[in-house]
This record gives C-alpha cells, structure tokens and sequence, in this order.
C-alpha cells in the first residue's frame, strides 16, 4: 500500500516536472522560433523531468521520506529511463534532424539516422577504453558500463564549463581589463564604415550601369545578326572591367564587415565601461577580484591533490561538524544538525547547478541558433544538460555524509569512484562560476 | 552615370527570411546560390526607370540596403545597425510565412528604423502591442513581402492569407494578393504591398526582371 502511494507521489511531482520544463522551452528557449516538430519539445521536456526527479530523489533519501525499498525501486527505474533516452533517443534524433536538414540526403532519413546514430554508439563506446571502468565482475551491457561512460563525458563537460567560466568571469567582472574607449573613437569609426559603404554603393552603381549599357547594345545587335552579335557584345571591352571591379566590390564588401564587427566591439566596451561606473558594477568588479584569487587557489590545491594523490575521504559537512567540535568546542547533536546541514547544503548545490544550467544554456542557444539549427542545438543542449546532470549525482555523493551515500553506491554498483573524484578535483569544484558564464563577443552580432 | 538621382530602401525581417535572396533575385536577375549569414549591411543597386513609357520618365538608382541581425540583438549591435537608417527613402519589411514569430517581429523592425533618433540603446518596452499612433507621422512608405509560400502545405495556405490580411491591416497598408503571379525557381513571391506613395508602377515579372 505504502509503495502504491510512493509511486503516486513520484509520478505526480514528475508531471510537475515535465510541465516546468515544457513552459521553460516555450517561454524561454524557443520564444523567437516556431515549434513545428513537438518531439523535440516532448524530448526535451522528458530529459529535464528525469534529471529533477534524480534530484527528488537524493533529497528524499537525505530527509528520509517514502519507504527505502520504493526509493531503491525508483531510483533503479529512474536510472535506467535516463540512460534510454540519454543513448538511445535523444542521439537518434539528433542524428535524425542533422540530416533532415541537409538537402542530399532527404530521401533515406531514417536511414542515414541510423547510421549516424551507430557511429555515436561507436564512440561511446570506445571512450571507455582508456579509463580504468572495465572490471571482470561485470558484463558487456550492464547498468555500470553506460553509467560510467555518461559518467566520464559528464564530468569532462562539467570540467570545461567551469574551466571556461573561471577564466571568463573574473575577465568580463573587473575593470582592469577594460580599454578605454571614447565617444569619438566611435565616431570615427562609425564614419570609416559610412565612407566604405558609399564606395561600394558607387562601385555597383558602374557595374549595374555598365551592363544595362551592354545589355542595350547586345539587344540591338542581336536583332541584326543573332548569334554572333552576341559573341561579339559579350567580347567587348567593358567586361573585363567589369570582372575587375566587381573584386574591388568584393574586398571592399569584406571591408565593411570587419568594420561593422569593430564598432559593435567599441559600441560593448562602452557600455561595459558605464556598466562599470554604477553600483552594481563595482560590487561585480569587486566579486571578480575575489573569484579569480578564489580560483588560483583551487587550481593550486587541485594540482597538489593529484600530485599527492589525496583524495578527500570525508565530505565537508561532516568535516564542518568536527572542526566545530572539536576546535571550538561546541556541543550539539551532530546526527540531527548533519541530516538537516547536508539537506541545506545538497539542496542549494542542485538549485544552483540547475538554475545556472538553465542560463547558460539559454545564451549559448540565442548566440548560435537560427530557424534552421534550432531543432538540433535544442536537443544538443537537452543531452548535455542531462550528462551534467548524471554526473553531478555521481560526484555529489562526495559532498554527502556516509549514510546517505550509501543509496547512490548501491544503485550505480561499484563504479571507481575515485577516478571520478579525481577529475573533479582538475575543474569540477569550479563549477559555481558556471553560474556567471557572459556572452560570447563575436557570436552577438549574428 | 552617378548624376542620377538615388533612392535608399532599407531591407529589414528576422535573420533567415530571405532579405539577401530577395536583394540578389531583384538586382541580378539570378537566384542566390548559396545564401550565407549577412554579417552587417550588404548594399546592392538596381537601375529603375520610373514611369517609363510616359514623358516623365526618369532613370533612379534604387538601393537596396539589405541589414543582417536579428531584432533581439545586442544593445551595442543595435546601436551601430542605427548607422546605416540615415535619410531613407522606403522601407521593405520582409517576413517567412512559415514563421509567425518573424511576422510579429516585423513590428519592432520598424519602430528600430523610424524611431531611430529617439532611444538607439533603449529597450523597446511594448512587446506585441501594436500601436497605430507611433506609424502616425512617418511618411516613410512601407512594403510588406512574405517568402517561402511554396513551402507551405497546401491546407494551410487560407490561414495563411487571412492571417496576412490582418498583418497588412495592422501597419494600415492596402493588400494586394499577387498569389498564383510570380513563379521563380525559389518560390519568393511577391505578396502584399502598401502603397502609402512609393511609385506607382512595378512591374516584376521575373523571366525578364531587368530593363522592363
């Protein structure tokens, strides 16, 4: 009875789910664009429902609600969905509307699918090769083989995004960086780019003038001797001049563009600059000088942890709790205050991952979308957003006290979890700054 | 050659309509093979002559300035774009009619081109509502055009008309439905047209585009 009222409560918070992430796309992503294949708002949907209800079910695990088999039961039906549609789905279709899209291969879509969808399938599974995941106790197609292999490429992705954004944010917070730009800087610019527009308005004036010329002549030869009068016409002098003003056109074409890019540069830099001036700027300049010593000095332990080769056995709640202890001499219930502190703790850490997630995968989806992409860059960021998501339940057993990992060591067998804490070590605790990844410069103007 | 007079028209619409097709078709006589991202402002010229065949008839270079981006743009993108509206003589918004969000964009494309003196950097702050009272003053004329008609199924090509019918209605244009008129390879037709004192006489056949 228990586990048939378990099972109602999962499923109903997990339509909650699937419905946040449905108004997300709409709302959010797709709000410039058209949805005419729902699959990929279905997909998406799905994928972002699944990775909540993994988070739904740590913290359910950390307060100790439903019963432990339903939990163990979900989280066993959880995982295995996931990993559906992580491999088999998702890939398929992104396959699926990467050809679709190229116009040679229209015919046999679902064929080429396949194709591409196997080639994934190839290198995934190479990827395992040179880790150490392949232990005798298991087989070929077992739960651990795939976890550890999302595993791997969640947790490289994680490693890059904060790598990118601890270097980028300190970049975009502090004023340090920023040149000096005036408002006739911009003038000036601005008035080069007029000029080279105006030449090459001129520049096609003579070409579009020219050939209506020759057009006129062509037409009054051709009356008289047709076929060789038009030999005659297209032989004559003005096309050669045409050909060489038409490669003065071209570069000056290429001119303007890199022109244009230029001023929109000066254009952000200004507006950096009188961002910079108000308050909030200088509270960000401020947490920019704080994050880049922050991140020196975790690139520093990093190297020093591999080097050494030190991995932290306990987490830092329970680490928190004894240094209270003991060093200040506190006295309080440390099973009650470590239940609820590691609940605290977990809950902000999947709020955070989540929402920042969520930000980052809007801007990058508005700086290189278009009407044609938008349906593959959509389920390209659904795979990675639920890789990310696989991999922070994998690496979040670390920040859990002993307890409560033992669900998670259960459930996902007896993957090396070490190697894994190891590559977090590199990049992963980084990832607060994922929250504060800005613009890419050049992708702006597009 | 340069003494004749000269007419800037802006091109304006979502990235990804058409409005470097429609320049290339409408100044070269040819189809655009390979249609790429217009990064900036590309300008293309075409030599018009006004009501030919009457005794006023005079030649005019028409150019046709064709700006890239898309209208949630950067605030900075958004404010060297505003180089390019200086004295313009006309307006072509251009939008897919296999995406209703680039109709609806449409609107906010010509509130950036009229109003630009106004707030270059400023968020536009009505998003959808249109209003008639801003389009008021401006004797800027306007030109509607829909591309890809022929990628539309056929069952919904009534909505269609009808939902443009409204879009014509909204910027206060008269519509004129050239459906079934103009048949190129590409399958851009020419679909609305609010003649708010553009010339009178346009005639675009595509099988001989040029020195009609």
């Amino acid at each position: 009875m228990s586990f048939f009222l378990d099972s109602v409560i999962m499923f109903t918070s997990q339509v909650l789910f699937f419905g946040c992430g449905w108004l997300f796309f709409v709302r959010q992503l797709f709000k410039d664009y058209e949805v005419r294949q729902y699959v990929v708002q279905v997909v998406f949907s799905v994928t972002f429902a699944l990775c909540c209800t993994m988070f739904e079910l740590i913290i359910f695990e950390i307060l100790g609600a439903l019963s432990s088999t339903s939990r163990y039961f979900h989280w066993k039906l959880n995982l295995y969905v996931i990993l559906l549609v992580l491999i088999f789905v998702v890939p398929f279709y992104i396959g699926y509307f990467v050809v679709s899209n190229i116009r040679l291969l229209q015919r046999q879509r679902l064929l080429f699918a396949c194709v591409v969808w196997f080639t994934f399938m190839y290198f995934f599974w190479k990827l395992g090769d040179p880790f150490p995941i392949l232990s005798p106790k298991h087989g070929i197609l077992s739960i651990e083989q795939l976890i550890s292999r999302v595993g791997v490429i969640g947790v490289t992705l994680m490693a890059l995004l904060s790598g990118f954004g601890a270097v980028n944010c300190p970049y975009t917070y502090m004023s340090y960086f920023l040149r000096n730009v005036t408002d006739s800087d911009i003038l000036a610019l601005e008035r080069r780019l007029l000029q080279t527009m105006d030449m090459i308005v001129s520049k096609k004036k003579r070409i579009a003038m020219t050939r209506r010329q020759m057009y006129q002549r062509g037409e009054d030869q051709n009356k008289q001797t047709g076929f060789w009068g038009m030999i005659k016409s297209v032989t004559s002098a003005p096309s050669s001049n045409l050909s060489l003003i038409q490669q003065e056109v071209d570069a000056l074409e290429e001119l303007s563009r890199q022109l244009f890019l230029e001023t929109v540069d000066l254009q952000a830099t200004k507006e950096r600059i009188e961002y910079s001036k108000t308050f909030q700027g200088k509270y960000f300049n401020f947490l920019g000088y704080f994050f880049s010593i922050y991140c020196v000095w975790k690139i520093f332990m990093a190297t020093i942890n591999i080097v050494f080769d030190r991995v932290g056995k306990t987490d830092p709640v329970t680490r928190g709790i004894e240094i209270t202890v003991n060093y200040l001499g506190i006295q309080f219930d440390v099973k009650f205050w470590s239940q609820h502190i590691s609940f605290i703790l977990v809950g902000i850490i999947i709020v955070t991952s989540i929402r920042g997630l969520l930000i980052t995968l809007t801007k990058f989806f508005y700086a290189i979308s278009s009407s044609k992409s938008s349906n593959v860059i959509v389920l390209v960021l659904a795979q990675i957003m639920g890789m990310y998501f696989v991999s922070s339940v994998l690496l979040m057993r670390m920040s859990m006290p002993l307890e409560y990992r033992t669900i998670v060591t259960e459930v996902l067998g007896e993957l090396q979890f070490n190697f894994y804490h190891r590559c977090d070590l590199i990049g992963g605790t980084l990832y607060l700054n994922l929250l504060n990844i800005e613009d890419i410069p050049v992708l702006k103007v597009i | 050659m340069a003494s004749l007079d000269r007419v800037k028209v802006l091109v304006l619409g979502d990235s990804g309509v058409g409005k470097s097709s429609l320049v290339h078709l409408l100044c070269q006589n040819q189809v655009l093979g390979n249609p790429s991202w217009t990064v900036g402002c590309s300008v293309d010229v075409r030599v018009h002559d006004y009501k030919e065949g009457t005794p006023d008839e005079k030649t005019y270079y028409t150019e046709l300035w064709d700006v890239g981006g898309s209208v949630g743009s950067a605030s900075s993108v958004k404010s060297t774009r505003a180089v390019f509206y200086n004295s313009v003589n006309g307006i072509i918004l251009v939008h897919d009619l296999t995406n209703k969000k680039s109709s609806q964009n449409l609107y906010r494309w010509s509130l950036e081109a009229l109003n630009k003196d106004s707030s270059p950097t400023g968020v536009i702050v009505s998003n959808g509502d249109y209003d008639r009272e801003q389009f008021a003053e401006s004797t800027v004329p306007l030109l509607l055009i829909g591309t890809k008609f022929d990628q539309i199924p056929e069952n919904k090509r009534n909505d269609v008309l009808t939902r443009n019918t409204f879009l014509s209605e909204d910027f206060n244009a008269e519509e004129i439905n050239l459906v079934g008129w103009v048949i190129s390879e590409r399958g851009i037709r020419m679909h609305n047209y609010s003649l708010t004192g553009f010339t009178d006489r346009k005639r675009f056949n595509f099988k001989n585009l040029h020195y009609d």
